[in-house]
C-alpha cells in the first residue's frame, strides 16, 4: 500500500499539474487555454487563477443551467468514465480540496468522530446535495432566459472560494469593490470547513461533496478494487480502528465512503488488504476462512 | 453480486461513459464548457 507521506506527494503533484498557470496567481487572470474544455476529474474551481481544466461539478451545472439542453452528455460521460475507472481514488490521491483537509486533520489536536446517529443520516446529505444543487434546481430554477446559476459552486462550494476567490480579490484590486453578503457567506463556509477539518477527518467529503457522491456510487463496480486476502486477515480490527472515513474494510472493502487512501493497508500487521486495478479471484481457502466466523 | 457480473457491469459502465462522452463532444458541449470556464465565474467564487 502507499504511505502516507507518499499519498500526499502524489496529491501535491496533482495539485499542481490541474493549477500549474502559476502566472496567473499574480495577475489576477485566469487561464483561457483549449484545456479549459477538459473537465478535471477532481472538485477543482475553474475560476482558479492556476486552474487548466474545468470542475467537472461546476461544467455539469453550467451545461445543465443553460438555455440549450437539460442533460450534459458529455461531462456524464466523463464523469462515469473517472468513476468507473478509478471510484473514490479520486478523493484519496487526487483532490487539491481533499489534500488540504488531510494536512489541516494533521494538526496535532484532540480529534472527534460524530456518533453514529448523526454522523449516518448526515452522510447521505451529499447525495441531497448532489441531487438537488447540482442537478434539480439548475434545471428547473431557471429565470425568463431559461439560465440559472450554479447553485452548488454559488451557495455552498468553499474549494470555489478558497481556490479562485481569495486569490482573485487579493491579486486584483476591482474586485474587492464587488465583495458583498454572498463572499461573505461562503468565507463563512469556508473557515467553518476549515476548522472542522482539524478535528474531523474531511468533512466536507464526507458529508457535502456532490462529487465524492457520484465516485461512490462506482466504488464497487470500478476497475480499481480493494481487496481483503481472508487466508492472511487475523481478524485484529486493526483496519476498522484505523480507517478516518469510518469504514470496516472487513465487512465491505469497497464501500462508497472509502476514499481509498491505504490508510487500512498500512496499518494490517500481516498485510491482508490491498489495492489494484486486477481482479484478484478469492482462493478456495480465502472463501473458507472468515476472521469474523 | 458475484465476480463476474460486478465485472460486466464495469465494461458496461465504461462503454456507456464512451458513449456518453462521444454523443456530448458531437453535440458540442465542450463549447458550453469552455465558454464557462474560459471567463471568472463570479457566481463561483462568491461575488456575483
Amino acid at each position: 500500500m502507499v504511505h502516507k507521506h507518499s499519498r500526499h506527494v502524489i496529491q501535491l503533484i496533482s495539485a499542481v499539474l490541474t493549477n500549474g498557470y502559476f502566472s496567473g496567481f499574480a495577475s489576477g487572470s485566469i487561464y483561457k487555454g483549449p484545456l479549459k474544455s477538459f473537465c478535471v476529474p477532481t472538485l477543482n474551481c475553474y475560476s482558479c487563477p492556476g486552474a487548466l481544466g474545468s470542475c467537472p461539478i461546476g461544467a455539469l451545472q453550467a451545461v445543465l443551467g443553460g438555455n440549450r439542453s437539460n442533460v450534459s452528455y458529455y461531462v456524464t460521460g466523463l464523469l462515469i468514465l473517472f468513476g468507473v475507472l478509478l471510484g473514490r481514488l479520486i478523493c484519496g490521491f487526487l483532490c487539491l480540496f481533499g489534500l488540504i483537509q488531510d494536512l489541516l486533520y494533521r494538526i496535532p489536536t484532540p480529534k472527534c468522530k460524530l456518533p453514529r446517529v448523526l454522523d449516518r443520516p448526515l452522510r447521505r446529505l451529499k447525495y441531497l446535495v448532489l441531487l438537488i444543487l447540482v442537478l434539480l434546481l439548475p434545471v428547473c430554477a431557471t429565470n425568463s432566459f431559461g439560465i440559472a446559476p450554479p447553485y452548488f459552486c454559488k451557495y455552498l462550494c468553499p474549494a470555489g472560494t478558497l481556490e479562485g476567490g481569495i486569490p482573485l480579490v487579493l491579486a486584483e484590486e476591482s474586485l474587492k469593490a464587488m465583495l458583498g453578503w454572498l463572499f461573505a457567506w461562503k468565507l463563512f463556509l469556508l473557515l467553518a470547513f476549515l476548522l472542522a477539518s482539524v478535528f474531523l477527518y474531511r468533512p466536507f467529503c464526507k458529508y457535502i461533496c456532490p462529487l465524492g457522491a457520484i465516485y461512490s456510487l462506482f466504488n464497487r463496480f470500478s476497475f480499481y478494487q480493494m481487496h481483503v486476502d481472508r487466508t492472511k486477515c487475523v481478524g485484529c480490527h486493526t483496519c476498522r480502528d484505523k480507517c478516518n472515513m469510518g469504514v470496516d474494510p472487513l465487512k465491505n472493502i469497497n464501500s462508497g465512503e472509502c476514499i481509498r487512501c491505504g490508510e487500512c493497508g498500512a496499518a494490517c500487521p500481516t498485510q491482508a488488504i490491498s489495492g489494484s486495478f486486477l481482479q484478484k479471484k478469492p482462493s478456495a481457502a480465502s472463501r473458507n476462512t472468515s476472521p469474523l466466523a | 453480486m458475484s465476480p463476474r457480473a460486478r465485472s460486466g457491469v464495469k465494461y458496461a459502465l465504461a462503454a456507456l461513459g464512451v458513449i456518453l462522452l462521444l454523443i456530448g463532444v458531437s453535440l458540442g458541449e465542450y463549447a458550453t464548457v469552455f465558454k464557462k470556464a474560459a471567463s471568472i465565474c463570479f457566481e463561483c467564487i462568491g461575488i456575483g
